[in-house]
């Protein structure tokens, strides 16, 4: 299934989950905060939360700002 | 004397100066300056995490190492939505209820879009954030911001990284007198002078960034302003003479040699 991801198009797998999404990015062990959909996905829940084809996603962290 | 505390929301903090962690030379020089302000509050930004590259340093290893409260905000924002967003997402990575609201208006100046500020606002503060948000030296939207349940007030001093200091002091010391929830100037300070007479105006608290980072010497500035934030505070609380116009002499004016009865010469 396709899903957008910070903005940019990835094909993943049926029901990939949150946490199987940020592993395959690489950041299962960074600080970030999903959004799915413009709603936060708690971090509780990242493992038993199943994506859906055309979901768009947001993964951000913190950067230096004033 | 006794302790001088500033409290925002639950909050409780002994240094006035907050200050931003962007735009510094590199994260040694970051970490030095941010030491040298004596801050407590530093502020971050919540963006996109770059999926193509990644391992770097981060200024989260500095801040973490540091202690800091840190401050999210939602800079870059232009509507209450993506402001809104943008807060829980701070939220969700750090589980802090303090935000740091901004939401801008026009590119050109940053200026922040007021009523969009307001909706955010309240949304926020419904949703149990303790907000502070950025907005114009509006007497009156500070009030509104207050009414809301807005935990402190943070209104400009000049546009974001312009460095022109208080434009409108003015302005600023009727938001104090009128405020119950502590004032801070966010933006526009340049210099040292610029940050003592922001807080000679009564203010809780002075948010800087560009003025520290961009200096040519990052932590020789963040010692200045750190010495004139305290200095500026302790002329507010010292109470300053009035303004005369004329002199008045600080020597007796008896006994000054070759003076007749009346004391003149």
């Amino acid at each position: 299934m396709r899903l957008l991801v910070n903005g940019e198009e990835r094909q993943v797998e049926p029901s990939t989950t949150v946490k199987q999404l940020l592993s395959s990015l690489g950041l299962e062990d960074t600080l970030v905060a999903v959004e799915r959909n413009e709603e936060v996905v708690p971090r509780a829940l990242h493992e038993s939360t199943s994506l859906s084809d055309g979901d768009r996603i947001e993964v951000v962290h913190f950067v230096g700002g004033g | 004397m006794s302790e001088d505390i500033l409290k925002i929301g639950q909050f409780e903090f002994r240094s006035r100066l907050f200050t931003g962690t962007g735009k510094y030379p590199n994260l040694a020089t970051a970490k030095m300056a941010l030491e040298a302000s004596g801050c407590e509050v530093v502020t971050v930004a919540v963006r996109r995490v770059d999926l193509k590259a990644r391992g770097a340093d981060s200024i989260m290893t500095v801040l973490r190492e540091g202690n800091y409260t840190l401050l999210p905000n939602t800079a870059g924002c232009y509507t209450a939505e993506d402001a809104v967003r943008t807060a829980r997402l701070a939220r969700e990575l750090l589980d802090t209820p303090l935000i740091k609201l901004e939401v801008i208006g026009d590119e050109r100046t940053l200026f922040p879009d007021v009523p969009a500020t307001l909706e955010a606002a309240k949304v926020l503060v419904d949703d149990g954030f303790t907000v502070l948000p950025y907005f114009n030296d509006d007497p009156i939207a500070a009030l509104r911001l207050e009414e809301l349940g807005c935990a402190a007030v943070m209104p400009l001093a000049a546009p974001i990284g312009s460095g022109l200091g208080v434009r409108n002091p003015f302005n600023i010391e009727i938001i104090v007198k009128h405020a119950k929830v502590p004032v801070i100037v966010d933006a526009g300070v340049g210099t040292a002078s610029d940050a003592a007479i922001a807080m000679e105006l009564g203010i809780d608290g002075v948010l800087m960034n560009t003025a520290i980072a961009g200096a040519k010497d990052p932590v020789r500035m963040a010692r200045a302003m750190k010495a004139a934030v305290e200095a500026g505070r302790d002329a507010f609380l010292a109470g300053r003479i009035p303004r005369k116009l004329y002199a008045t002499a600080s020597s007796p004016l008896e006994g000054v040699i070759g003076s007749d009865q009346d004391g003149h010469t």
